[in-house]
């Protein structure tokens, strides 16, 4: 029977087809693990009596309160510090593999999976974090998971789960210049509403998204869960290959021929349906700008902040204006005219190797706009060190930023990387929620290169703004190192 | 896990869309390694505004939470359905909820029942003309009442069963043990295994240096 991607992957998964209403049971091939979703799972596995089924089939990194500086001194937090160290001994006690601050492989979770070729093509991969969705970009099904949830994982390697509808998100030809995957998820998420995926599967389809490189389809499959989706997939081809190849965790000799035979099969079949489809065309995008609480609430760059007066709708009326009384805003300002405090490019949307790369092309020669900011978080340790045999590092201080050790840093303030309140940013992380970068803190999300546009001129900005050269390509990148020294400079 | 069959208590009418989980329970609550104990963490950043409807008396006893439409987007954080029942809301109804967050409910006996939002709009108006009105919801029947409204609410029969019959999923899934091994034996030697470790060549990490003052 004609299948899509996710049914396909769903299916290879069954342990147990429920029956009488019962959801299926399915395996779960990989469990992330991190320090904030677990102490309370491991715990209800203590009290139980239960081990953790498949060690093997589990990892672990701390990511959310790690400081970004001085990771060498013990963390000053005590909350924090308990948090992490209820980790490590967790890890201990049921013999999971533990990547702790210090270690190269420390990081974002979402990169070390990733990173270490863990994540592939046709698994099921869960984690006690929304952002799970990421790992959809190997042709993964993959979710993110509350703390009960978790346990059970831990306990039994697989879950209890309720069928889901499939969405087709189809993005026809190409980017124009300036824009990035970034924009495309932010322009899907503004189209179908924080609500528009609730009970589905995102499958993204078309050119424009087969035409990205790995890094950036993680962007996209990433904020699946900001448009109400658990999950965000994209079918594995040469692209997914060529990346996972030669990982430490990838397969090897027959066992590699095996696994690309298999993943070649893993895509929509021409005659399979979906329950819901959505088209969008990549030539209409252009760089894409928050303005409210929510990722939904977004516009391209060249608008101006809405007027709540001209919408119809109540509800979103009402939100509209609660939304711009905490960002502060006035309805019909340009976007452009939106001066900020901090530009943060980090976080498991955009803090990955090429993220850092287009950043520093746009930055290289310049200084900061006066009074901004800037701080610069790489997703994992590894992602650090690569960055600075290229030569970016420097690029970055030489601007004006801070350069940061790995973690999820000022993307959920959970380490002292927090907004004051008042304090307005643009962000290349993945939530606008009133409070989310600090108490009080305003969140505009953008794609590194408005980021970087940003930290030039002080405003809301696109890389238009500012006088490149002609021919200067940022928004494709070959995965090979920049040498920034041999480009042609930039200003 | 307690058995769920009906329940009284006062109705609060949240009249906000998009409740997202940060909004529920901020980050920095989330440090702690506790499954309870949330209770001051609940709405923490709203609980500040004196017009909040939980810092009005009528409402602070409040068990049944009405609320806009998409309850609980955002983060899969569980401590937010936690710090709910730990306030002592026993039912969230809403016209539509996030994924997670429904699926956290269900997990730890908090009802998140689906109610069309012009039904929502009944209750708001009841609870908030009538404040300390209490909603009776009826699990077997799927009905929430508040005065003289009766509302239907959806809920699938899979977690309607469980919350009725207070079982814990872990249990149900290790009865299915044989099916677990048969599955795990048949799995492709392709698939990942994070143990042995294999790794990069190993490098020193050096901390980034602290910030100019």
């Amino acid at each position: 029977m004609a299948g899509t991607l996710a049914e396909k992957v769903w299916d290879a998964h069954l342990v147990r087809r429920g029956a009488n209403g019962e959801p299926d049971l399915l395996y779960i091939d990989l469990h992330l693990v991190h320090e904030v979703t677990s102490p309370q799972a491991f715990e209800g596995l203590r009290l139980a009596g239960r081990p953790v089924r498949r060690p093997d089939l589990t990892i672990a990194t701390e990511d959310h309160n790690t400081p970004t500086l001085d990771i060498d001194l013990p963390i000053a937090d005590l909350t924090s510090r308990t948090q992490i160290e209820t980790l490590r001994a967790n890890a201990r006690e049921f013999g999971v593999r533990l990547h702790s601050l210090g270690d190269a492989d420390q990081g974002i979770v979402h990169q070390v999976g990733p990173q270490l070729g863990l994540t592939m093509p046709g698994l099921t991969v869960v984690c006690g974090d929304s952002h799970t969705s990421t790992h959809g970009a190997f042709g993964a099904l993959a979710f993110g998971i509350g703390t009960s949830e978790v346990e059970h994982v831990l306990a039994t390697q697989t879950l209890p789960l309720a069928p889901f509808k499939t969405m087709a998100i189809t993005v026809n030809g190409q980017l124009p210049p300036g824009a990035t995957s970034k924009d495309i998820i932010l322009a899907i998420i503004a189209k179908i509403g924080t609500g528009g995926g609730q009970g589905y599967v995102l499958e993204y389809r078309g050119e424009a998204i087969r035409s990205l490189s790995m890094e950036a389809r993680m962007t996209i499959c990433n904020m699946s869960i900001e448009a109400g989706a658990r999950a965000g997939m994209i079918a594995p081809d040469e692209t997914t290959f060529e990346y996972l190849k030669g990982r430490p965790h990838a397969p090897e000799g027959a066992d590699w021929d095996a696994a690309v035979e298999y993943w070649r099969t893993l895509r929509t079949d021409d005659d399979a349906t979906f329950d819901a489809e959505v088209v969008l065309e990549a030539a209409d995008l252009e760089p894409f700008v928050t303005w409210g609480t929510n990722p939904g609430q977004g516009l391209p760059l060249s608008a101006n902040v809405p007027v709540p007066a001209q919408i119809a709708d109540e509800n979103e009326r009402v939100a509209a204006e609660r939304a711009l009384e905490y960002m502060g805003l006035e309805p019909g300002t340009p976007l452009r005219d939106i001066a900020v405090d901090t530009v943060f490019i980090g976080s498991c949307t955009n803090g990955r190797i090429e993220d850092l790369r287009s950043v520093a092309k746009v930055l290289q020669g310049r200084t900061k706009a006066d009074g901004v900011r800037v701080l610069v978080v790489p997703s994992s340790a590894r992602v650090r060190l690569q960055a600075e045999a290229e030569g970016l590092d420097v690029i970055f201080k030489e601007f004006g930023a801070e350069w940061r050790n790995a973690g999820c840093s000022m993307c959920l303030g959970m380490n002292p990387d927090q907004l004051a309140p008042g304090e307005r940013a643009a962000s290349t992380s993945n939530r606008n929620f009133e409070g989310r970068q600090g108490k009080g803190g305003r969140t505009h999300l953008v794609s590194p290169l408005v980021a970087a546009a940003t930290a030039v001129r002080g405003t809301l900005s696109s890389v238009a703004d500012l006088d490149l050269p002609d021919g200067v390509d940022l928004t494709t990148f070959d995965g090979s190192p920049l040498a920034p020294l041999a480009e042609p400079s930039l200003v | 896990m307690e058995k769920f069959t009906t329940h009284t208590g006062v109705g609060v009418p949240l009249r906000r869309s998009n409740v997202d989980t940060d909004q529920i329970i901020p980050a920095v609550y989330l440090k702690r390694i506790t499954r309870t104990g949330f209770e001051d963490a609940l709405f923490a950043a709203w609980r500040g505004d004196p017009s909040f409807v939980l810092n009005q008396d009528a409402y602070k006893t409040g068990s049944v939470l009405v609320a806009g439409p998409d309850f609980g987007t955002g983060s899969s954080r569980e401590h937010a359905v936690w710090a709910l029942k730990d306030y002592g809301f026993k039912v969230v109804l809403a016209s539509r909820f996030a994924d997670i967050f429904r699926g956290n409910s269900g997990k730890q006996g908090l009802v998140a029942g689906i109610v069309a939002q012009e039904d929502v709009e009944l209750l708001w108006k009841v609870l908030e003309t009538k404040p300390g009105t209490e909603v009776t919801v009826d699990l077997e029947h799927r009905t929430a009442q508040a005065d003289d409204v009766t509302v239907p609410f959806q809920i699938d029969d899979y977690t309607r069963w469980r919350l009725m019959e207070g079982l814990d999923d872990i249990g149900l899934t290790l009865s299915h043990e044989e099916d677990i091994a048969a599955f795990e034996a048949q799995r492709e030697p392709w698939r990942p295994r994070t143990l042995p470790a294999k790794h990069l060549p190993t490098v020193p990490v050096e901390p980034a240096r602290p910030v100019r003052a």
